[in-house]
């Protein structure tokens, strides 16, 4: 607890030296890795519908479009009745004076137009106090059933643009949907948008599903079900729908499947008897390496984004403890040594951070700590966080947040890895076991 | 697998034992207790298949009980777990028909993969206890569910000894019939 209030402290300290004179000297700029308190403000007039009929389609998407800027933390929106101008035509020059007289820092103007099925989007954006448009005006194309891509894919310009982070709005992510008590719990794989927009099941509640995983290019996942009445691994096209479990040998129990980075193979865990290891297996042909040994239970593996290391949970020294070791073998360095027990690492696509659970003192936390283990931060503290998952930027992790007691149930959370902003990501039923899929 | 499922619960007192185990969810079907079991027992007042037949799943179930307990993030077996562990072994011994699986499980303060890992440990810590005291290997499989099966659902140690446990579940079979 400590650890976040201190880290709580730094961020706000640094907000407070920082971030005034950066808002005000040179371009508009926010830097994400200063922990920003005061969001920046922004102008986000409607979008002009240019089609007869389009207008509801330009409330929708600007609605997303703002729920995707101010749902990061870093940007407030002026509410429309502050406005001292108006934007009539898409086309028409920017008033700085007017945008500036109501302390916009941002002005991001746009245009919808729908026609015969297909959603076209329009924007530009403007650096309200150096008077300049920021890069280029966009526009995006969809059909009209995915008119939510085009405002997350506005906004993920206008992210992008702003912090020179790339964005994240246009992503999915896969989870398993939990229903039922919680001694009479069913589970379902299921995907949705980044914001719990449309959910799609991809499994039924006939069997144990745990901890899916999306392949790097989001068009397969795999997980672990008890369909066959022991833990195996399956794995699934989200386009078709169509899963087959993998290869194992007789009596194992496999799970914690995670992919390369080249989506060809994924490492998983294999136990025989009380003997849990990591494996790699090559996906097209099903042969399969060790790659570690020994009677502890080893489980959990993540790839660096390079494929060169990988990072997992072992308990050879007496307690889950992270590790980090070259793909192809090698000699495991531990990289955890803070008090309690470490699990579920996750290396950031960034490759500068790993993601973890932390128990301790009866307490669950996700943190995050660089890659030789040092500069632990704790992000959020409860009676039971677990399963961080990164955003394709690296920037925000998800993770499943479980309630104490009889009625306890599972909801998913983000946080930035500033510690900020943490929400609860709304689903219909509970959730847990998220996994971020890649930038779309 | 499917012969387990198909298995019958033929007599009263085998029902009531299959209504009040928790373990609704066991792989094996509710009680996990099979068919047969019953024949030739009942001598001396014992109701055949009842918790007081020896030779009866019943019996197995709830007179030597069918699951041991286990302390935090541990698998050895207590004094009390070895006990009840010799009554299993003794029964399954005596009843050569039956199969089991041992169905391995961990309380909800874990990360869910790893308590996966950790309740094959508890499954395996009981199977090879029963092999070294005369069970065929060939009878025995394990299965871990982790925390996905508690059968106590308050968020305290009460509830928490209760689902750190390992669960022996029988069924009438033939051995090597499961793999």
């Amino acid at each position: 607890m400590r650890q976040i209030l201190s880290g709580i402290a730094a961020a706000f300290l640094l907000a407070l030296t920082a971030w005034p004179a950066s808002a005000q000297d040179g371009p508009l700029r926010i830097d994400i890795t200063e922990g920003v308190i005061e969001p920046v403000p922004v102008a986000l007039p409607q979008f002009i519908a240019e089609t007869a009929g389009a207008e509801e389609m330009a409330r929708q998407v600007t609605q997303v479009i703002a729920e995707d800027l101010t749902g990061t933390g870093l940007f407030r929106r002026i509410p429309q009745e502050a406005f001292i101008s108006s934007v009539s035509s898409f086309s028409s020059p920017v008033q700085y004076a007017d945008w500036k007289a109501i302390n916009a820092q941002a002005l991001v103007t746009g245009a919808i137009s729908v026609e015969g099925g297909r959603v076209v989007a329009k924007f530009r954006l403007y650096d309200v106090f150096a008077g300049t448009e920021m890069g280029e005006g966009m526009q995006f194309a969809a059909t009209d059933s995915g008119w939510r891509r085009l405002a997350h894919k506005v906004a993920d310009q206008v992210y992008s643009r702003i912090t020179g982070e790339a964005g994240y709005f246009d992503s999915r992510v896969v989870f398993v949907s939990e229903s039922g008590p919680k001694d009479e719990r069913a589970k379902r794989i299921a995907v949705m948008d980044y914001d719990g927009a449309n959910v799609q099941y991809l499994t039924d509640s006939g069997a144990i599903v745990l901890a899916p995983r999306f392949s790097p290019d989001g068009n397969r996942v795999i997980y672990t079900s008890y369909q066959t009445g022991s833990p195996r691994i399956h794995m699934l096209n989200v386009g078709d729908v169509q899963s087959r479990v993998l290869p194992a040998q007789s009596g194992q129990m496999s799970f914690s499947p995670r992919f390369t980075p080249n989506g060809q193979s994924l490492l998983y865990s294999a136990t025989t008897g009380s003997n849990t290891d990591i494996y790699r297996m090559d996906i097209s042909s099903g042969s399969t390496s060790a790659i570690t040994s020994g009677p502890a239970i080893e489980t959990a593996p993540s790839f660096s984004p390079d494929g060169s290391r990988i990072v997992f949970e072992s308990d050879r020294s007496g307690t889950q403890q992270l590790y980090v070791m070259p793909a192809n073998g090698g000699e495991p360095q531990r990289i955890s040594f803070g008090p309690g027990r470490y699990g579920t690492p996750v290396w950031s696509p960034r490759g500068d951070l790993i993601a973890f659970t932390k128990q301790n003192a009866g307490r669950f936390h996700i943190g995050v700590m660089r890659i030789d283990g040092s500069e632990e931060r704790l992000l959020t503290a409860s009676f039971l966080d677990e399963s961080p998952t990164w955003a394709p930027n690296g920037r925000v992790l998800m993770f499943a947040r479980e309630t104490q007691g009889a009625q306890g149930t599972s909801s998913l959370y983000s946080v930035d890895i500033s510690g900020r902003n943490l929400k609860r990501v709304p689903t219909p039923d509970g959730a847990s076991d998220p996994s971020w899929g890649p930038l779309q | 697998m499917t012969h387990l499922t198909k298995a019958l619960l033929l007599s009263t007192a085998l029902l009531a034992a299959a209504c009040t185990n928790p373990d609704r969810f066991g792989g094996a079907g509710a009680g996990g207790a099979g068919a047969g079991g019953m024949a030739g027992a009942g001598a001396g007042g014992i109701v055949p298949g009842s918790a007081n037949d020896p030779q009866s799943p019943a019996y197995f179930n709830q007179t030597i009980g069918d699951r041991v307990l286990f302390a935090v993030d541990q698998s050895t077996l207590s004094p009390e777990a070895q006990a009840t562990l010799d009554g299993q072994a003794q029964w399954l011994q005596r009843n050569a028909d039956y199969l089991a699986v041992i169905e391995g499980h961990a309380d909800e303060q874990g990360t869910r993969e790893y308590n996966i890992a950790l309740g094959a440990r508890r499954a395996s810590a009981v199977m090879e206890y029963l092999i070294a005291n005369g069970v065929a290997a060939n009878r025995l499989r394990t299965v871990s569910y982790g925390k996905e099966r508690p059968i106590e659902v308050c968020s305290t140690e009460a509830c928490y000894s209760k689902n750190r446990r390992a669960v022996t579940v029988i069924s009438f079979g033939t051995a090597g019939a499961i793999s």
